[in-house]
């Protein structure tokens, strides 16, 4: 296949404080104890995309993808690695490395993406279509916020589940309309021409763009060059791309006036793009393919994103992870020990060389490599990274910390989040704070 | 069973004092009910059939026999000049009278109980009905119900109601209606939506039909329709049928989606005005008294208000047949489809009431077996020729309907013409899309173009060309112009209200009277060429100025290229919107996108204020009193949906403006005429002034007078302010509020508040004065 495939790792999102850092960008947050980078990675072997771009944002965080991707990666993918600057967006990235483009089609996937959704599966609906972008759905999750709901407020239980409004065709194939970010507050407003041009359209608020596109490398490139204030993909380019399509149709219709009049009495048509654009390709098509409800998609872009992939992914994903899985439900590496009295329950994993003291519980947690946890230690809901110290009687639920943590003794954390390399001193009590490392 | 007459369960009725005589209502109906059930009981020993159907259906429901209402007037003009002389319903589609059609369709839909709500010209329709077969069905009764001074759908609806007939679900329908759908499904879907929801009063009957994009109408000629509806359950979730082309967007309201994970959003559809409906849609239109139109009112309103929950859902057909002659357009387009037999079987060869016997030949020929043909006459395609009609030499005919008893001469060309009966038409005539009413004569050598009318008994003149579109009618047109399109329920669609003189003759003799209008009488010539008779219609009557879109006449090549361009024009302009601005202004706090959100509202709040200042300068030169100011003034309040504050702005802007264009030299007289001018009109201030938040409106709206439109008020702003207040128009409260609210704005915003500020510092000293 004729396919570049550009994958944009992001940077250190601010989003994700006090998890990132310089070391440890976006793309190599552990999922399962594997850079969240790794899955797209793999996806992509999967369907035999090799030929990639890793765009990082930040020399330093490009750095340190590049040096994990050439010890992982070297003998199995062609992958380069490209340095942008902070905050150009999305489309701002695509540009910078638009001289580097020579195929005909471009995938462009965010690196955060942990799916099991074929890339393969998107990149032929393109091109069976022949369209301008192909553009991937799944379903939005609907166990998000509300499982979380001790943490989100109110009015994020409002908004539930609601991320994109897409409009279709009838046949699902074709995006006609696609609102984001703020636009969803608004009431939804449709261009009455876009309508006439199609006469239906399924209006769906239960999908969400899952940041993987198909594109045709000349119409991305021209696009990119002729807006220049264009930022991001999913909020500028393919909403642009989206209503161009329908205003080149309608000027198409007005010109073939005369065709119309005889088809007037024509009670029904076909798919409008047969019909329309048939004889004149001077329209473009923008395509959708949606996930199977089966599939399992979602992007790491926020703390409690990263809390719920890691859960899924060792819990209802678990084909994702790779790993196999004990009777139990768990995975415990070999190599870890377990004290007395320490019961590992399903849907955990315990990473390589991690030692566990006496009376400890864990449930529904990761725990990295080479982590040492001393007794009567609780932990649930929780990632704990590598090389974590935890100190005797600490309590840790719904908390997410980083490698090179020290919690001293009886350490109690609800719903917080500890950087890199803190110290957490002894008795401490907190719930929904995030610790830092203070920056010499 | 409260909660299936709908009236325990309805919250309104508890305000609309009358309590007591609904429940008597009920009581009796229940009396009724019983006696009903007994009678069944009784006649279900014998017929085993219906026990077996009782059994399956618990619901009293089924025990009721199936009842429509067929309203057989439109209420609308745009039947005219024909509808002057006789009811739409009577009119004659390919050869048999519309509600014919109609009340086929409903006997053979299983209905067996048809209530005729009779309005315009009433006694023809009577007459009609009486002296049809359908009195004499078996299993299916007509009842007449007669009303004189309905003018909407609205008021025939709460009149049924009144007449307490209608005891389970019904179906309504208006009797210009021709469909071959069958009904079982739909109603069937009903009442099980119904059985679970008791909210859901009305299952709307669609039709996939998609519009021209060019000019923005169905085949049928009506606007086109953006409905969104629920993919899964079918409910209507948003109609909108009178397009308004200048809004170029549809907007969804956003608790749409959150209540709805999808919707369908559709413009290939089209309303068949076939509905079914539960009793409570009666008493809804009781209780809304203003409720008058079927869907702008009553659809629109159970959409909007939410409050009642009422549910309304569609039923879309898939391959059956449903389309109402709403227009001349669709008039020819039905017509069409009938011959061409989609309507089956409701075609021409297969009997039903009230078509003779014609034979289908080759061609969608149809031919009445007595007829006296030349034969050099040429009868094209899908052509319909009636009894006793005689056609001369050389003759050619196509796509046409041709009458009973016409006499056409030699050398005529009629094409897609609808001719009706005991026409005559003299040799070499040429008919081109156009409508031949009864009696009718075209002298030798008449020319008919596109889209002409010619209602009753009029003449056409020798060799006279009749222009395209042209509404001709022994009547002259009426002279009350009813432009605005919600005066199409004022004035009635009969002309009794008009031209009693003639129309009344006309009505009683039932059309048989002879007018009398022979050549002997002085016809103003030029209208109809020599020897020609009737009237010609001005074009702009009922504000069709477009009128090739409902004409018979095909839509001409120039007039879609127009439409096109305009499509066009309006495509870039949304295409500016459209522009995507970069994802730095995408921020919903944006003043830009706000901006756009609200430029409809804003557009609206603009012509609400120029109406109100046209309404107030009327009646400053005509000397209106200030009283049936206020009242005109409501009106369009009411209409436009806008505030107290919104009037009272949009007066003392009218006001302000008024005094300013006063001539005069200084501020000084300037001043005198603004006193005078509120001192004149403070009655009419005041009455929007209920509230503090009013007279702020005033202020505010004052000071931004002074800021950008009237520059010349701001060196006298303080004295009118002091004005206002002598006159007691704005109370000191309002005064200091202003002040006070002011006191955190930008400096450029405080200019008024520091000129008054003397002024607002004596108010409050006289205030604290008087706490003291």
């Amino acid at each position: 296949m004729d396919f570049q495939v550009v994958v944009l790792a992001g940077g250190t999102s601010k989003k994700l404080v006090p998890l990132v850092s310089k070391e440890v960008p976006k793309a190599l947050l552990p999922v399962a104890n594997r850079p969240v980078l790794s899955y797209v990675l793999e996806l992509l072997e999967l369907s035999n995309l090799k030929d990639l771009i890793v765009v990082v944002e930040g020399e330093d965080a490009a750095l340190s993808v590049g040096g994990w991707i050439s010890g992982a990666y070297a003998d199995r993918l062609h992958v380069e690695v490209a340095a942008v600057p902070e905050d150009v967006g999305t489309a701002g990235a695509l540009r910078a490395i638009s001289h580097h483009l020579t195929a005909n089609d471009i995938l462009v996937v965010s690196g955060d993406i942990v799916s099991d959704v074929p890339p393969g599966a998107v990149a032929a609906a393109h091109r069976r279509h022949d369209a301008v972008v192909t553009a991937m759905l799944c379903s939005a999750p609907v166990s998000g916020p509300s499982e979380s709901g001790s943490s989100s407020g109110k009015d994020k239980s409002k908004k539930y589940g609601r991320y994109n409004i897409i409009g279709l065709d009838p046949t699902k194939q074709f995006l006609l309309y696609i609102a984001t970010g703020g636009e969803l507050e608004k009431d939804v407003r449709i261009q009455k021409s876009i309508l006439r041009a199609v006469g239906q359209m399924e209006i769906q608020s239960d999908l969400m763009d899952a940041h993987l596109y198909a594109f045709k490398r000349s119409v991305l490139q021209e696009v990119l060059d002729q807006k220049e204030t264009f930022q991001s993909l999913k909020q500028d380019v393919l909403p642009y791309l989206v209503r161009s399509q329908l205003v080149s149709l309608m000027r198409f219709l007005h010109d073939s006036s005369q065709v119309l009049s005889q088809t007037l009495a024509n009670a029904s048509t076909p798919s409008f793009h047969q019909q329309y654009s048939a004889p004149v390709r001077r329209t473009h098509k923008c395509c959708v393919y949606i996930a199977n409800n089966r599939n399992y998609c979602a992007r790491l872009n926020s703390i409690q994103a990263f809390s719920d992939i890691n859960r899924d992914v060792i819990g209802e994903a678990r084909n994702l992870s790779g790993y196999s899985f004990s009777a139990q439900n768990n995975i415990i590496h070999p190599s870890a020990e377990l004290g007395s009295k320490t019961t590992v329950g399903p849907h955990c994993m315990l990473g390589e060389g991690s030692q566990m003291g006496d009376k400890c519980s864990v449930k529904r947690s990761v725990i990295g490599r080479h982590c040492r946890i001393g007794s009567n230690v609780k932990v649930v809901n929780s990632v704990v990274m590598n090389h974590v110290t935890i100190g005797d009687g600490c309590s840790i639920q719904g908390s997410v910390i980083c490698s090179n943590v020290q919690l001293q003794e009886r350490v109690v954390l609800k719903d917080c989040q500890v950087g890199a390399g803190c110290v957490v001193n002894a008795n401490t009590e907190s719930k929904g704070e995030a610790f830092y490392r203070k920056e010499k | 069973m409260s909660g299936l007459w709908g009236i325990g369960s309805n919250p309104d009725f508890s305000d609309s004092g009358c309590p007591n005589r609904l429940k008597k209502k009920k009581k009796r109906r229940r009396r009724k009910k019983k006696k009903k059930k007994q009678q069944q009981k009784a006649s279900m020993g014998a017929q085993k059939k219906g026990a077996s159907r009782v059994a399956e259906e618990p619901e009293e429901l089924a025990r009721v026999p199936l009842q429509a209402i067929l309203l057989a007037d439109s209420f609308t003009t745009k039947f005219r000049p024909i509808t002057l002389e006789r009811p739409k319903v009577l009119l004659p589609l390919v050869n048999v009278p519309m509600i014919n059609y109609t009340l086929a369709w409903l006997e053979s839909a299983g209905v067996e109980e048809v209530y005729v709500f009779c309005c315009a010209h009433s006694k023809q329709v009577i007459d009609y009905l009486e002296n049809s077969e359908w009195f004499s069905q078996p299993n299916f009764s007509v009842i007449m119900i007669e009303s004189h001074n309905s003018v909407s759908a609205g008021d025939a609806l709460r009149l049924i109601y009144e007449r307490n007939v209608i005891h389970g679900d019904f179906v309504l329908i208006s009797g210009d209606t021709v469909s071959n759908m069958s009904l079982t499904q739909a109603l069937q879907e009903h009442k099980e939506r119904k059985k679970k929801d008791s909210n859901a009063v009305m299952t709307m009957v669609i039709k996939r039909s998609k519009p021209s994009q060019v000019t923005l109408q169905s085949r049928l000629g009506t606007d086109e329709l953006f409905m969104a509806i629920d993919p899964n359950t079918k409910q209507l979730l948003y109609y909108e049928d009178k397009a308004d082309h200048s809004k170029g967007s549809i907007y969804l309201d956003k608790l749409l989606l959150i209540d709805n994970a999808s919707i369908s959003l559709q413009n290939d559809k089209q309303d068949c005005y076939i509905d079914i409906c539960s009793p409570e849609v009666l008493s809804l239109f009781t209780d809304n008294f203003d409720y008058q139109h079927l869907r702008r009112h009553f659809v629109k309103g159970l959409l909007v208000d939410d409050i009642m929950g009422y549910k309304i859902f569609t039923h879309e057909i898939q391959s059956s047949y449903a389309a109402r002659i709403d227009n001349f357009r669709s008039y020819d387009t039905i017509s069409k489809d009938i011959i061409q037999r989609w309507t089956y079987p409701l075609v021409p060869d297969v009997r039903f009431f009230g078509n003779s016997s014609v034979k289908l030949e080759r061609q969608g020929m149809y031919r009445a077996s007595e007829i006296g043909l030349s034969r050099s006459a040429q009868i094209g395609p899908f052509t319909v020729i009636g009894n006793g009609t005689k056609i001369g030499n050389n003759t050619t005919i196509s796509n046409s309907v041709i009458g009973e008893g016409c006499n056409i001469g030699s050398n005529v060309s009629i094409e897609g013409s609808y001719i009706w009966n005991n026409v005559t038409i003299s040799d070499g005539c040429k008919l081109r899309h156009a409508i031949v009413c009864d009696g009718v004569i075209a002298k030798a050598g008449a020319v008919l173009e596109p889209g002409v009318v010619l209602s009753f008994k009029v003449a056409v003149g020798q060799q006279f060309v009749v222009p395209s579109y042209s509404m001709v009618s022994l009547l002259q047109q009426p002279t009350k112009q009813d432009s605005d399109e919600e005066l199409e329920y004022a004035d009635n669609s009969s002309g009794i209200a008009e031209i009693p003189s003639i129309a009344d003759a006309v009505d009683i003799s039932n059309g048989e009277m002879t007018l009398q209008l022979s050549e002997s009488q002085c016809w103003p010539i030029s209208q109809l060429g020599a020897g020609g008779a009737g009237y010609i219609w001005s074009i702009c009557e009922g504000g069709h100025d477009e009128e090739w879109r409902h004409s018979v006449a095909p839509i001409p090549a120039e007039k879609l290229a127009e439409a096109a361009n305009a499509a066009d024009n309006d495509l870039e302009l949304t295409q500016d919107v459209s522009a995507l601005p970069p994802s730095g202004e995408l921020k919903p706090d944006s003043n830009d996108s706000d901006y756009d959100d609200n430029e409809d509202a804003r557009d609206e709040l603009i012509y609400f204020e120029k109406e109100v200042e046209a309404t107030f300068l009327r009646a400053v030169h005509e000397n209106i009193e200030v009283d049936h100011v206020i009242l005109e003034v409501n009106s369009l309040r009411l209409s436009y949906n806008k505030l107290a504050s919104d009037c009272a702005g949009a007066i003392f802007y009218a006001l302000m403006k008024l005094a300013l264009e006063t001539p005069h030299n200084s501020s000084k007289e300037l001043l005198k005429i603004a006193t005078d001018v509120i001192s004149q009109w403070k009655k009419l201030l005041k009455y929007y002034l209920a509230d503090i938040d009013e007279e702020m409106e005033v202020i505010l709206r004052f000071e931004e007078m002074c800021l950008e439109s009237a520059k010349e008020f701001s060196a006298i702003f303080t004295e009118i302010l002091f004005h206002l207040y002598e006159e007691d128009v704005i109370q000191e409260d309002a005064i200091l509020r202003w002040d006070d609210e002011k006191k955190d704005a930008d400096e450029s915003d405080k200019v008024y508040v520091k000129k008054a500020e003397k002024f607002i510092k004596w108010l409050k000293e006289a205030l604290e004065e008087e706490e003291d």
